[in-house]
């Protein structure tokens, strides 16, 4: 079986090139890469890309799927069609569900689910603590040996520095990878903005960019002590990048993600308390975004996520303190992040980097580079392909997106998992 | 061109300084009628006002319910704080509800911050925020500032200062919005845990010494605060509040000699005011009681018109 696309605009992110070349598959892995403009030897399919850009599909670490529990959200069917229409060719399911993937079994029947129902590669993280409460650690070997490919408690926070501590501890002898959501529980609870003169306007109860960096600079200190293998889930302030950036500098194992939507939105698109553009953390200060976005690009923040947070409209349709945080974002993954290479922000090949490259390393995959030998995980898009997003027309189940009627640029043409499509083609939506 | 060129009363963020006018000096002809044998007008007969409520309240409840029915319109109270109704059912499925009984004016008032203005797009009727979280509580900012007006004879140039919970206050928020409007100096005192982030860009003067902030005020507006701050959230306690930031015969001594005193109520004596400071003649409290009816009446009146004009047009 092989497949050769050709007048492509290839970006390989592992190298940083960004030109035109060629690009040939063989049984499911990346055979030969050309860039230039030297013809491949043509054999099997031909796909002609014209000159639009065939890149490393997106690696997703931050996405709620509802299995268990939650089904009228999002199933595995659902998010495997939104996720491969984004061009995501893997994502790693959250294990906030209902019961949350706190058992083996469990986490066993997350992923034979994905396998059955989803196009694309799907991965599960199990919990850190028991039913994410953040008082028992986990059987971190047996999760893990039930296909978790590392541990988090989603959006709670791990109040006790003595149980992360040791889960930390624990987890340099089982090897695990801990992923927390780094907000300090008792400043950031029953707060939904974050706190300056426009939150306090709408009297919103707020939080300020200190309870991230408190949280943060915790984890990177108990990382430090321990010596296990840390990832901040979403780091949105100037002031935790710091402490970020002081940590990886000492040699301290950490890497960090932001989400589409910190890099895209800030505090004042919450307008007159739109409930879709409510997010835990919330959303920023424009100076903030900004360090965010400049973290991306210099690598600082190794990681972008869709934190892909799928709710029904019952969830949305109330006041702005009581409504569910969070967007869907698998499919305008690439759209919102393209926003930042169009505005000069970073470079296609720095954009591959966070949403593919970093996060297959981060995870231990070998997907997230156009290099032979790579997983044929791809995605072809026209980056400057202009679309009014209509939130009725997301594969999701849910249709909670901050950029419905919003104007966007990025289409994706096909997606590729393992060589095969699994979007585009003579079906293309 | 309406006199109040608006269909809901929501905040006082949404009025213009001539709006804040129309509704103190409509506002003045109902004190006036309020004081005398009749009391009796009939701007609203035959209009049905509903009084929502999520959050009790004895006080602006029965000042809303007086004044429509002083206004002649059907009044019907549904304390949805205390009801069973509340389990279960969202607020936009309340409004839907009550909507379908067709009223012509709802007050709502809600614990969250934005609740009301939400209803406000899903029902056709006039609806007036009778206070949300802590966002805006309009028609008390509305009847302080007609009350300021009667005894100081003008609401600008003035030096007001706010004292108390201002973090969590949507009256504090609507007063420092309206009296801005209008020109005046406003002042807010709080300990630092009880101002609200970026309280710096609000253009109010900020001071955390209450004996600071006093001096030469034209008026000394004094908020409540709730128990559960004094017991060591926000202050360590309510002896050390009271000596701090309670209002005395001493410290009103350092605000101008005919300086007033307000407060929206409830009062905690011994805590944010000193009883017999409450009880001075200086205290204009019990007229803002009265100016409250004065003012939800013209509110509920403009709101009217505008209703009725919008009806027949």
């Amino acid at each position: 079986m092989s497949l050769t696309f050709v007048n492509a605009r290839l970006i390989d992110p592992a190298t940083g090139q960004d030109g035109p070349g060629a690009l040939r598959v063989v049984d499911g892995v990346i055979a030969d890469v050309a860039f230039g403009h030297a013809p491949l030897p043509g054999e099997g399919e031909v796909v002609d890309c014209e000159g639009k850009v065939l890149a490393p599909g997106i690696v997703d670490m931050r996405v709620f799927v509802g299995e268990p529990g939650a089904r009228h959200r999002e199933s595995y069917r659902s998010a495997g069609a939104a996720a491969a229409a984004g061009g995501v060719t893997t994502f790693v399911a959250q294990p906030d569900t209902n019961p949350p993937l706190d058992d083996p079994a469990l986490v066993q029947f997350a992923l034979a689910r994905a396998r059955e129902a989803a196009p694309v590669r799907v991965h599960a993280m199990g919990a850190l603590t028991k039913g994410l409460r953040g008082v028992d650690m986990t059987e971190q070997r047996f999760l893990l040996d039930a296909g978790a490919i590392a541990l988090t408690d989603a959006d709670n926070a791990i109040e006790s520095a003595k149980v992360m501590r040791a889960v930390m501890l624990y987890a340099t002898s089982t090897g695990a990878l801990i992923v927390h959501h780094p907000q300090e529980p008792t400043l950031a609870r029953g707060t939904c903005a974050t706190s300056g003169e426009f939150a306090s306007r709408l009297g919103l109860p707020s939080v300020g960019p200190v309870a991230e960096r408190v949280a943060l600079a915790r984890d990177l200190m108990l990382a430090q002590n321990t010596g296990a293998r840390y990832h901040a889930d979403i780091v949105t302030t100037a002031t935790a990048l710091d402490a970020l950036a002081r940590a990886k500098d000492l040699g301290v194992r950490a890497t960090a993600g932001v989400s589409i939507h910190h890099l895209t939105l800030n505090e004042f698109d919450i307008a007159d308390y739109r409930s879709f553009f409510k997010f835990d953390p919330p959303l920023r200060a424009e100076n903030d975004r900004q360090a965010a976005v400049e973290a991306v690009a210099a690598g600082l923040i190794d990681v972008i996520v869709s934190s892909h947070q799928p709710w029904d409209e019952e969830a949305k349709r109330l006041p702005f303190e009581e409504a569910a945080p969070g967007a869907v974002g698998l499919e305008t993954f690439l759209p919102a992040c393209l926003r930042l290479v169009h505005g000069g922000a970073m470079t296609m090949a720095q954009l591959f980097r966070a949403a593919s490259l970093r996060p297959s390393e981060i995870l231990g995959l070998p997907s997230g580079r156009l290099a032979r030998g790579a997983p044929a995980d791809l995605v072809l898009f026209d980056p400057n392909a202009p679309f009014l997003l209509d939130r009725e027309t997301l594969r999701s189940k849910s249709k909670n997106t901050p950029f419905d009627r919003q104007r966007m640029e990025g289409r994706v043409i096909g997606t590729w998992v393992a060589g095969a499509r699994v979007f585009g083609g003579a079906d293309a939506a | 061109m309406s006199a109040f060129p608006h269909r809901h009363l929501l905040g006082i963020h949404d009025l213009s300084p001539f709006d804040i006018r129309a509704v103190l000096d409509l506002a003045e002809d109902y004190a006036r009628l309020n004081q005398s044998p009749e009391k009796h007008a009939d701007a609203l007969r035959g209009l049905t006002q509903i009084n929502l409520f999520f959050e009790n309240s004895t006080r602006t409840q029965a000042s809303f319910e007086i004044a429509g029915k002083r206004l002649g319109a059907d009044v019907m109270n549904m304390n949805v704080g205390t009801s069973s109704v509340r389990k279960g059912e969202t607020l936009l499925d309340t409004a839907a509800t009550l909507n379908a009984m067709r009223p012509d004016l709802l007050v709502v008032r809600h614990h969250h911050s934005g609740a009301v203005a939400l209803l406000s797009e899903k029902v056709n009727c006039a609806v007036l925020n009778a206070g949300d979280g802590r966002h805006e509580h309009p028609t008390q900012a509305l009847l302080d500032a007609l009350t300021i007006r009667r005894h100081k004879g003008r609401i600008q140039k003035l030096t007001i200062a706010i004292c108390g919970d201002i973090a969590n206050s949507r009256v504090a928020r609507s007063n420092m919005l309206c009296l801005g409007k209008m020109e005046n100096r406003v002042r807010v005192i709080a300990p630092p845990t009880l101002l609200p982030a970026g309280i710096d860009r609000f253009g109010v003067e900020v001071f955390t010494e209450m004996e600071e902030g006093l001096r030469d005020c034209d008026v000394v507006m004094m908020l409540r605060i709730q128990t559960e701050r004094l017991e060591g959230q926000a202050v360590p306690s309510t002896r050390e509040y009271f000596h701090r930031y309670g209002l005395t015969e001493e410290k009103l001594a350092l605000a101008k000699p005919d300086a007033i005193v307000m407060h929206p109520g409830p009062m905690n004596r011994g805590v944010e005011i000193e009883a017999g400071v409450a009880d001075s003649a200086r205290s204009v409290i019990r007229e803002q009681v009265e100016m409250g009816v004065a003012v939800r009446m013209a509110a509920m009146d403009l709101l009217a018109r505008n209703l009725r004009a919008e009806r027949a047009a």
